[in-house]
């Protein structure tokens, strides 16, 4: 499965609301240690396919979702579970880190 | 699997070194780690890397030069070296997942920025306490902000930052300044832009945020609470070698070079700025792997 694209108005029912969990990547498109964590992401979405949703979401484009969860630093990578944030990341990341906090969650 | 050389790190000395390596027919591998490309790929447009005379931005520069390299039969793959035995031949160099054998090694791990080390800060990382004002300046729109550090990547985030946030205070423990004259001047006239000198942040505080900070005065030993919204850390870096055990460095930390980029041990060399912590600019980090590449093509001839 390819990665999502979450927006303020499908982030209720795609990512709050969802059955499994879901790593949510708030990006733009001038950060530029956003561009090395979008193929991680990328790569985790097609891991993990039909375990966990892995998506990004443009904060140039989503004002709302990334004010209400207090983001002031990308790229920050959320991984929520039942609605919730459980684990969250803030800069670039190895694979290995992200994979760590989902196998937990799929315990 | 036996390399002739494994280079660890991709930034351009690395990337360099891999494309020289190549070049000389030696059996190439290169550990670029899960963050490829250094430091470049976090800036934007590079003005001095002689050959684009209209600049070109960091990750493309990186991106070509890893194309280069590849071109020429290096072999290069994104994971994290972890650890490595450097006493015996071959040497074994270790990721999460496999080993690898080499006959000899280039060290180019580059550096990373450097946090304050102040109570409130690693957790407010995110939070209000960036090293990136190119990513998270639009979080700070009609915000007031501080910006630490002297030298001209400081000015360069506080004339990115000035140009939303309401206003950017440049904290500098000395009274004066590593930055070159143009990046100083285009920063004092920034109207946006103030200067608090001697001074250097002892704490960060705030619920979740940062809403204050207590400055110091390096002279006077006075110190006060500031209200702020952002606190950006522009004071260098420090270079990646915690993971190599038994390579000697010096008293900060950089690899210790003997000479023609031999490290203590023969057949490790090293190139870039995880040993060069005066010029740091991405053409001397190339001019490093390829001198440190013609160093491993020589050294090997002669260990044959």
């Amino acid at each position: 499965m390819a990665d999502v694209a979450f927006t303020d108005a499908n982030f209720d029912q795609e990512v709050l609301k969802a059955a499994m969990p879901v790593m949510v990547d708030f990006w733009a498109p001038w950060c530029q240690p956003c561009k090395m964590v979008g193929p991680t992401i990328e790569a985790l979405a097609v891991d993990y396919a039909g375990k966990v949703k892995v998506g990004k979401m443009n904060v140039d484009e989503n004002a709302q979702i990334p004010g209400q969860f207090g983001i002031m630093g990308i790229p920050t990578v959320i991984l929520f579970q039942n609605g919730q944030p459980v684990k969250s990341f803030v800069g670039v990341q190895a694979k290995e880190t992200y994979k760590v906090a989902i196998e937990e969650v799929l315990k | 699997m036996l390399y002739d050389v494994i280079i660890i790190g991709s930034g351009p000395s690395g990337l360099t070194a891999a494309i020289y390596t190549t070049r000389a027919s030696l059996k190439t591998l290169v550990l670029a780690g899960s963050k490829w490309g250094g430091q470049l790929m976090l800036t934007s447009v590079i003005e001095n890397f002689p050959g684009f005379p209209e600049g070109i931005e960091g990750p493309e520069l990186m991106a070509n030069m890893r194309k280069q390299a590849e071109k020429h039969g290096a072999e290069i793959i994104d994971t994290d070296f972890v650890s490595g035995d450097f006493i015996k031949q071959p040497f074994v160099l270790k990721t999460g997942e496999k080993e690898y054998q080499a006959k000899s090694v280039i060290i180019a791990t580059g550096a990373d920025a450097r946090w304050l080390g102040v109570k409130g800060e690693e957790e407010r990382i995110g939070k209000g306490v960036s090293c990136c004002a190119t990513c998270d300046a639009m979080f700070f729109r009609a915000k007031n902000v501080i910006i630490v550090g002297g030298g001209d990547s400081a000015m360069e985030e506080a004339l990115v930052l000035a140009k939303v946030a309401a206003s950017v205070t440049i904290v500098h423990r000395r009274g004066e300044f590593k930055a070159s004259s143009i990046m100083l001047k285009r920063a004092k006239e920034n109207p946006k832009i103030s200067f608090l000198l001697n001074s250097q942040i002892e704490e960060i505080l705030g619920d979740y945020r940062v809403q204050s900070v207590k400055v110091k005065n390096n002279v006077t030993g006075e110190e006060r609470e500031m209200p702020i919204d952002g606190v950006f850390v522009a004071i260098g870096h420090i270079p990646n070698t915690t993971v190599f055990k038994g390579i000697e460095t010096d008293k900060e930390g950089y690899i210790a070079v003997k000479e023609h980029y031999q490290t203590n041990i023969p057949g490790v060399f090293v190139s870039g700025d995880v040993h060069d912590k005066r010029y740091r600019q991405a053409i001397t980090a190339a001019g490093y792997g390829s001198s440190a590449a013609l160093e491993v093509e020589k050294w090997l001839a002669d260990h044959e």
